[in-house]
């Protein structure tokens, strides 16, 4: 192997600086104002790759009234994509907004967890991902209503009543279809066990979520998860699906480490943003 | 209204003398501007050609749809992109409507469904062009909406009740999405060298088709003749074709674009643009299956269709057996 030339030098350490134009020096780690940003990130981060795979489906839904409510399921996320993007952008107080945040960050800067990552597949598997964070997500945003931090409260009683009616829906389609035909209650048995490792991630503290947990800003995790539970074990049985007993959970996309779909999605999602910088539109 | 080349039955406006009573009280209705409802008599062929051309146009909003999804997951912005979602949605939602509308002529939404993935019905073929560009996202909105407007507006006042409160509910968001499709052209045209020449390239390309959306010149038309003695059909082709070209080439001067024909001119006398006609033998192509997507919509549709029977069987296996289950606990409970 031919040795590598020393590229340390002031030329390179110049150019790499250029290179980095724009991407402003990120909140030291550790600080709350960090802690704050990261969390509101990754509330901000599962509405917008969920909104976006929900989006996928737009014109090709099996009836006209599900094109209809993933259509509003999508657009309900983007709305909140752009109020938990915006309170990260203030709280950061680098001038970033949320379309610089969805659109121009690169995969390892972005914390959705993993399971909104997943690809559509079948339409069952779609309603079973959407039940899965809906059972989360409703739970999460009713204990950030009282969160210390006003502005989050505000954004979780609006986005709270949207999530709701989110979960009664994917909800009432699970039950429907685990307790359908022989087929419909297959397809809702495998998409339940193939998602199933990507749920536990949602449960899963690291010491970010502990110190915004102390701080009353976010509730802790774990904090989530009997209500999450009391959901799955009543929709499910009223569904006949058999719930996986594996506890094993997929985790890294809080920490910014995805699955490869990730690169796939922010490919497309972030391409106008990435091509011509600087454009409005 | 989407829907261009629907036929009328029969051999043009049947003379009065030719009328048995029914159809003279029906027609004096027609003329005193009263609305046909559901419920009441009326021709079978009056029924007929309403069901095709309102079908047609529920169809062209349900495979409107894919042109515009395409750009959905690209939208430049959060803002960009919900505004495109409710405006996909909005379509769907047309859809809707119009589909319950040609249901209270007696044709279920599945035999519709149904007739357009056979491909025994049509749908506007506007759609059968492709979506390349994010401008043609405004294109679509300023330009394809506009001409569906300038064809709907009218039809407001169409003679069959439950079609004209459709196009009422309709209309209004129409004129909401060729607002948002104009928004983009002007950010567009107003923005980088780059940006400018996508919002070109989709004019270039969305002209032509646009005229084409209000169907080949029928003035000496026979069977236009009828729909329009019945009222669903308001204005002939080239009127509409006519006042959508005025409406539009001081809208695309303001953007500082130019319309791809070199004819195009003020003419004083007719006090309206005289314009070229579109290269009507590509409309015709296009409406036998040959345009750049008629394939990929069609099978867009179908692939939703097949792969969704599973979920609407699951649904309704569900509904039943919970019948069942209402049925037993009522015996029980005896
Ligand atoms: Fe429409
Ligand atoms: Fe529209």
């Amino acid at each position: 192997m031919p040795s590598l030339p020393d590229v340390m030098t002031p030329d390179a350490e110049a150019l790499a600086k250029a290179a980095g134009n724009g991407a402003r020096a990120p909140l030291a780690a550790g600080t709350l104002a960090h802690d704050l940003f990261t969390g509101l990130t990754r509330l901000g981060d599962n509405a917008l790759i969920l909104g976006h795979r929900v989006s996928e489906w737009c014109g090709h839904a099996p009836v006209l009234e599900e094109d209809i409510a993933l259509a509003n399921v999508a657009l309900d996320l983007i709305g909140q994509t752009q109020l938990w993007l915006g309170l990260a952008g203030e709280v950061e107080g680098r001038g970033r907004s949320a379309d610089n945040l969805a659109f121009l960050r690169d995969a390892w800067h972005f914390s959705n967890i993993l399971l909104v990552e997943r690809p559509n597949r079948d339409f069952g598997h779609t309603l079973m991902r959407q039940f899965l964070f809906d059972a989360w997500h409703q739970p999460m945003l009713k204990a950030l209503e009282d969160s210390n931090d006003a502005r989050i409260a505000e954004i979780a009683a609006k986005a709270g009543k949207e999530v709701a009616y989110h979960l009664e829906r994917s909800a009432d389609l699970v039950i429907r279809l685990g307790d359908g035909t022989e087929e419909s209650h297959a397809r809702m048995q495998d998409a339940l066990e193939r998602l199933w490792p990507w749920t536990g991630e949602a449960f899963v503290a690291d010491d970010i979520d502990l110190r915004l947990a102390e701080a009353g800003l976010m509730p802790a995790p774990e904090s989530l998860r009997p209500v999450w539970d009391a959901t799955l074990t009543e929709v499910l049985s009223e569904a006949t699906l058999t719930t996986p007993d594996s506890t094993f959970a997929h985790t890294g996309g809080k920490q910014g480490r995805h699955t490869e779909d990730m690169g796939h999605i922010l490919s497309s999602m972030q391409w106008l943003q990435r091509a011509y910088p600087g454009a409005t539109w | 209204m989407y829907a261009q080349m629907v036929k009328t039955d029969g051999k043009g406006i049947k003379p009065r003398e030719e009328m048995t009573p029914e159809e003279q009280r029906f027609q004096d209705r027609i003329d005193a501007g009263e609305k046909i409802e559901p419920k009441e008599w009326m021709p079978e062929a009056y029924r007929q050609n309403l069901i095709r051309q309102i079908g047609q146009h529920a169809h062209s909003e349900i495979v409107g749809q894919l042109p515009e999804g395409n750009w959905i997951t690209r939208a430049p912005t959060l803002e960009r992109k919900a505004i495109l979602l409710a405006k996909v949605q909005d379509e769907a939602g047309h859809g809707l409507y119009l589909y319950c509308a040609a249901e209270t002529l007696g044709v279920s939404r599945d035999e519709l469904t149904e007739a357009l993935l056979s491909g025994k019905m049509k749908y506007s073929s506007i759609f059968n062009y492709p979506t390349l560009n994010w401008a043609d996202i405004g294109a679509v909105g300023w330009l394809v909406d506009g001409a569906a407007i300038m064809n709907q507006v009218p039809l407001q006042r169409t003679s069959f009740g439950p079609y004209s409160r459709a196009m009422i509910r309709i209309c209004k968001e129409e004129s909401f999405h060729q607002r948002q499709g104009y928004d983009i052209m002007m950010k567009m045209a107003r923005g980088t060298p780059e940006q400018r020449e996508m919002a070109q390239d989709a004019l270039d390309r969305y002209w032509y088709p646009s005229l084409m959306m209000f169907g080949p010149s029928d003035k000496d038309s026979v069977h236009s003749a009828q729909s329009m003695a019945w009222k669903i059909k308001i204005n002939t082709n080239d009127e509409l074709r006519q006042k959508f070209v005025d409406q539009t080439v001081p809208q695309a001067k303001y953007l500082g674009l130019t319309i791809p024909d070199p004819e195009l001119k003020w003419n004083e006398e007719k006090g309206g643009h005289d314009f070229s006609e579109p290269d009507w033998s590509e409309f015709y192509a296009v409406l036998k299956g040959n345009g750049p997507c008629n394939r990929d919509r069609l099978e867009a549709r179908q692939n939703a269709w097949e792969d969704g029977r599973w979920f609407r069987d699951g649904l309704v296996a569900h509904a039943k057996k919970a019948d069942a289950r209402r049925a037993a606990a009522r015996v029980a409970a005896e």
